[in-house]
């Protein structure tokens, strides 16, 4: 091993590990403010992938141009899902049926997608996607450099959305306690449902950057859900900056591993620190105790 | 006997006659080995339509479909018409073994085929076993799967240990002054691709310096770092353990990203999937990779050429990229049709015998004939590479089919 190859890993981890606290981001907002285990956020990661693909296929735009489409159209099958299905659950049982709820979305979505662009394996192509620049004798894959910028923009702006706007305390404010929220005025269901619809709305730019890395078809949503789900528990379900941290903790730790150890043990890695971190802090990294008892 | 004793002897007595009577009612109830004038012959087959597999279980489905709309075209099986009995087993293993319980003692399938992929094969084949019934496969090649001590699986493919030897034999059979000088093998940790890097390195052995040997996690999502570090081992060839396009396609994105272009590239599958593995990766960028097997669609056994032309005819294509799945599944039917056809009737341990008996078949994919192991010893091991848009044999070098290999492999995106 040497000192390029662990440099190489930390920086292929922070890149790749943003773009996954993207994707888990919407997740553990969904999960904060409605008290919701969306495990469909993966197929809607793959959705958004698939959307950013047929616009460039077959329209011949430019992935990152696409997100402007794939955005507004993920945010709406967002709140048309939270009407439909997500918003009707209530009750001391809400959360553990949103599970089944959710899971039973992804298979309806699955399905769609297998239908509709089959089960072979596409890959997002731009003239960027195999090209990268090189600094100090590393190289940097321009995709990943685009995706972690997209990544810390978007990360930017929900920061500032939540804590400099009035919708945002909103959203805070529901996600501290909804009840509580419900008596100052607040409409906790509105937000409930604009909240789901972000959260879905950020799988557009985390599906293309993913789409652009990684040969995807339906089935890799499985991949992808077991990932999100255990970087927002690492991270403190509820918690945005739980699910940045966990997230490029997470790759950055698994890299590392690959590279000073072996490949094989990169996943137990992670796994055994998320055991460890959970031991002490069983609301994980940064999350409250309530949000877990809630 | 105190009473208890007694209590507990007709207790024990009930419970083996109870036991003895549900199985042979099971058994019983489980299929036929003679068939109603007109009734049809149903086959029963767990595929993954979803889940890590899900590409390569469509291609197989699309494989028995072909192979059974032939066989009813012309009269079906001793007469009887054929119907597939496909269920989903989403790429698990668990799931695998309950659509053959199913299958067999609720659906009454006569005859089995096998699932996609050694990880799949192994719990199939020990399920159907139970029940008596042969498991005849095409994707079940992984040394795992014939060390399980199992009389009723059958593998119509080479056997996967084998795959890298012609590719060996030509890296090894170089002249010193052009064969390349190091090999980095990296690996999934499958029952399928460790079994066949392993060989390859032995065959291999000191020929080539080993500069990287590595196996990373079968449920990996992310190669970019195992990918980067053996691009920084800088070696000319590479041996990929890849089950899938995915796994092949991140590491060849990898590799063009860190300007890092191997002189020579073999992944043990992958760059099989004909137009699958070309549209996930680009044309220009598949130029001059390689992949082991022991079927491509421009082969010339005219079985082959008539199976390649009604697949293009119903899906369309080329020949060129028609994947090799297609071909294996194809194969277990025919071997399955010449087995019972041999044996007169559906009974499974007539067939399991048969085939056992060391009789030599065809099958589009060439000779079949099946070792106590279940083994398919008649049949030759190819390497293939993606020369242009083509998908040619180029090696073992002097086959009458092969064409020189494109060595050393252009740069990436050429």
């Amino acid at each position: 091993m040497n000192s390029s190859a662990l440099i190489h890993a930390v920086i292929d981890g922070v890149l790749t590990g943003s773009v996954y606290a993207l994707m888990a981001t919407g997740l553990t907002l969904i999960f904060g403010v409605m008290d919701i285990i969306n495990v469909a956020q993966g197929i809607f990661v793959i959705l958004g992938a698939y959307l950013s693909y047929a616009l460039s296929v077959h329209w011949g735009i430019d992935p990152f141009v696409g997100l402007v489409i794939t955005i507004p159209t993920l945010f709406l099958v967002g709140i048309v899902v939270e009407r439909a299905f997500i918003g009707r659950l209530k009750g001391p049982e809400k959360t553990a049926m949103s599970i089944l709820v959710t899971y039973a979305i992804s298979l309806v979505f699955e399905g769609s997608l297998n239908m509709i662009f089959s089960v072979n394996y596409v890959q997002i192509q731009a003239s960027y996607v195999n090209q990268s620049f090189r600094i100090f004798g590393v190289y940097f894959a321009y995709i990943y450099v685009y995706g972690f910028i997209l990544a810390a923009v978007l990360l930017g702006a929900l920061y500032v959305m939540l804590y400099r706007t009035r919708f945002g305390a909103s959203i805070r404010a529901s996600l501290a306690d909804q009840t509580a929220a419900a008596l100052v005025g607040i409409d906790v269901k509105r937000v409930s449902t604009i909240c789901f619809g972000i959260g879905i709305a950020i799988t557009a730019p985390g599906g293309m950057i993913f789409g652009a890395t990684n040969t995807f078809n339906a089935s890799t949503s499985y991949d992808l859900i077991s990932r999100l789900l255990t970087i927002i528990v690492l991270g403190g379900m509820g918690s945005l900056g739980g699910a940045l941290l966990a997230g490029i903790l997470m790759v950055t730790l698994e890299d590392i591993v690959g590279v000073i150890w072996s490949p094989i043990w990169s996943t137990i890695s992670f796994f055994l620190v998320l055991v460890i971190v959970l031991s002490v802090r069983p609301q994980g990294l940064f999350g409250k105790r309530s949000a877990r008892i809630a | 006997m105190n009473r208890k004793g007694k209590l507990f002897r007709t207790f024990g007595v009930t419970s083996v006659a109870a036991a003895t009577a549900m199985m042979m009612a099971t058994a019983s109830g489980a299929s036929s080995t003679t068939l109603a004038k007109g009734a049809p012959v149903t086959i029963g087959v767990s595929l993954s339509l979803s889940g890590d597999f899900s590409a390569d279980g469509l291609a197989y489905a699309q494989g028995y479909k072909l192979w059974a709309a032939d066989v009813n075209a012309a009269g079906g099986l001793l007469g009887h018409k054929v119907v597939l009995d496909i269920v989903s087993d989403a790429s698990s293993p668990t799931q695998v073994v309950t659509n053959y319980q199913k299958l067999i003692s609720v659906d009454h399938a006569n005859l089995t085929f096998g699932p996609f992929s050694t990880l799949l094969t192994l719990p199939a084949a020990q399920t159907v076993n139970r029940y008596g019934y042969a498991m005849i496969e095409g994707a079940g090649g992984g040394p795992s799967v014939f060390q399980a001590g199992l009389k009723n699986v059958f593998d119509v493919t080479l056997p996967v240990a084998y795959d890298l030897k012609p590719f060996a034999t030509w890296l090894t059979s170089l002249p010193a002054s052009s064969r390349p000088k190091t090999i980095s093998y990296v690996t999934s940790n499958d029952p399928f691709t460790q079994p066949v890097v392993q060989e390859a390195q032995k065959l291999i052995g000191s020929s080539v310096k080993t500069v990287y040997n590595k196996v990373f996690p079968a449920e990996a999502t992310d190669y970019t770092s195992i990918a980067d570090a053996v691009a920084a081992a800088k070696a000319q060839v590479v041996v990929l353990g890849s089950v899938d396009v995915p796994t092949v396609s991140a590491f060849m994105q990898a590799f063009e990203q860190a300007h890092y272009t191997p002189q020579a590239f073999i992944a043990t599958a992958g760059p099989d999937q004909g137009a699958a593995f070309i549209k996930a990766v680009g044309a220009g960028n598949a130029d001059g990779m390689m992949v082991p097997n022991s079927w491509y669609g421009q082969s010339k056994n005219p079985a082959s050429m008539k199976m390649v032309a009604e697949y293009v005819k119903k899906y369309g294509g080329t020949a060129a990229g028609v994947n090799a799945d297609i071909a294996e599944a194809y194969s277990v039917g025919q071997v399955m049709a010449a087995a019972v056809t041999a044996t007169g009737g559906f009974d499974n341990a007539k067939i399991i015998s048969y085939l056992h008996s060391g009789v030599t078949l065809s099958s589009v994919q060439g000779s079949v004939k099946f070792d106590a192991l279940g083994e398919n010893t008649a049949q030759t091991a190819y390497t293939f590479q993606w020369q242009g848009p083509k998908f040619v044999e180029v090696n073992p070098v002097g086959d009458p089919g092969a064409v020189k290999i494109l060595f050393p492999k252009p740069a990436w995106g050429m």
